[in-house]
């Protein structure tokens, strides 16, 4: 299966999302992924509230089963989430648990007034209700569940998609 | 030798001891503490790791603080908290240790956070549980006697790392009253397989242990010389309580030569950062001026102290 091009995607990302930026427009990132994506896409769409930051470790609900995910990011979310139309950024959306997760904690910060979710590649697979606003790619053959898609970020700050076969 | 913290697989199961654990593990501790300390700048000053779990903090000696953030710690994790103060109850009745604890766990405990006199006794807690087929339900050490403090430890281990970032080219003083610590035996576990090359520990020689020099510290009997160029120092409190016959001849007489004033912390390094456990003598092992003095961290610590426990409680909690 061919791997899409991660930089023309996210052009394409920015595009999508363009229209719909307001002056009160926040981001947040979901480590690590969605963090190197949400930098991308909150300078190109010239964000003025400060980009936010989670690691949905301490939400996740597969913590009873395997424990703590190790080394845990700070979570850094630096506008007030109460009333804020907010853009979720993930790199890759599959089950929607991560999803779950970070809208849990983002309303541990507050009310958002809106929550719309942006996403490189949506790979299909929910187990949970969840869709994406702004996706680049779907991909049209499902690949291997026990495979993972995810972004990688080069020395000089450029994005690929790599596909993992465990 | 089977460590009797570690799980078959090499994970945390209990918390009993510093002494012994893999320099790893009190990374791993210290590097899941970092997120923890955001929590407390939330709107809702929760996560839902422990959501379910009841916390048993069973107490059989007084303590405020300890017992306080402990609490809190597992309150923010969304555990439930049962608050046991056993020196006022069953066991003045006669119940043994072990006859209590069985009862809690019939109550549905899932971690016991104990503080015991005796050395030991979470030690002892851990092994009766491993051996009635118990080992969901973990043990933390809140202080045994005068053996540890691990997470008093660990704090301090994060406390410097905070400030000092690298353990690695470090001088470390540990001032003050060692016989009577279990807080000074856990800081110098952690200080030591951590990497610190030069824990020094200074004090009168009524108040150190006679074979000190075996947990591989430099002695100073001369607290001048001992705080020169220093960059961390940590200071015990004076344990009135735990100390039986005529050690010192007064507590003036003790501030006068082991007492932390402007004076002799100026010998150390001058970005040098001052901790104590608390609770704080002031005008017996440390000075005010030097207490509220700029080089101090003493109420950082306990800031810090709840996000290390909350970090403990999680990884113990999640198997």
């Amino acid at each position: 299966m061919p791997i899409p091009d991660a930089e023309q995607l996210i052009a394409a990302l920015t595009d999508q999302i363009r229209p719909h930026v307001t002056a009160d427009t926040a981001m947040v990132g979901i480590h690590t992924g969605g963090v190197w994506l949400a930098k991308r896409l909150h300078a190109a769409l010239g964000l003025s509230k400060p980009l936010g930051v989670m690691d949905v470790a301490f939400y996740r609900d597969d913590y009873g089963k395997k424990g703590l995910h190790p080394s845990p990011r700070k979570s850094e979310i630096p506008f007030d989430v109460a009333g804020a139309p907010i853009i979720l950024v993930d790199d890759v959306l599959y089950t929607g648990r991560t999803t779950r997760a970070a809208l849990n904690e983002l309303f541990d910060y507050g009310r958002p007034a809106r929550v719309d979710l942006a996403v490189l590649v949506d790979r299909g697979g929910r187990e949970l209700p969840i869709a994406a606003r702004f996706v680049a790619h779907t991909l049209e053959t499902p690949i291997a569940p026990t495979d993972s898609l995810q972004l990688e970020e080069a020395a000089d700050g450029a994005l690929t998609l790599r596909l993992i076969h465990a | 030798m089977l460590n009797p913290q570690l799980s078959k697989d090499g994970k945390l199961a209990h918390l009993l001891t510093l002494e012994g654990l893999p320099k790893s593990i009190l990374t791993e501790i210290l590097d899941i503490a970092a997120p923890f300390t955001e929590v407390g700048e939330r709107e809702v000053k929760k996560l839902p790791l422990l959501r379910g779990k009841s916390v048993f903090n069973v107490f059989f000696e007084n303590s405020t603080r300890t017992r306080t953030t402990f609490e809190i710690a597992a309150k923010r994790l969304s555990a439930d908290v049962i608050n046991l103060n056993v020196s006022t109850s069953s066991t003045s009745k006669g119940e043994t240790l072990l006859d209590t604890v069985d009862n809690l766990c019939a109550m549905g405990a899932d971690m016991f956070v104990m503080r015991h006199a005796s050395s030991g006794a979470p030690y002892l807690l851990a092994q009766h549980l491993r051996a009635t087929g118990r080992d969901h339900i973990s043990v933390v050490n809140a202080g045994d006697g005068r053996h540890a403090h691990p997470t008093q430890g660990l704090l301090d281990m994060y406390t410097i790392r905070h400030y000092k970032k690298d353990f690695t080219n470090l001088t470390v003083a540990v001032v003050g009253d060692v016989l009577h610590s279990r807080v000074a035996r856990s800081e110098i576990a952690a200080l030591t397989t951590l990497g610190v090359p030069e824990v020094r520990v200074i004090g009168p020689k009524t108040l150190l242990p006679t074979d000190v020099e075996r947990m591989g510290v430099r002695v100073f009997h001369d607290m001048r010389e001992g705080l020169k160029g220093v960059d961390v120092v940590m200071m015990l409190r004076l344990q009135n309580e735990r100390m039986q016959g005529a050690l010192l001849p007064s507590s003036q007489e003790y501030f006068k030569v082991w007492g932390l004033t402007p004076e002799k912390l100026a010998l150390a390094k001058p970005d040098a950062i001052v901790m104590h456990p608390g609770p704080m003598n002031r005008g017996v092992e440390i000075d005010s001026a030097v207490a509220d003095g700029g080089n101090a961290v003493i109420l950082p610590q306990v800031t810090f102290g709840i996000a290390v426990r909350m970090a403990v409680m999680s990884m113990l909690a999640g198997h």
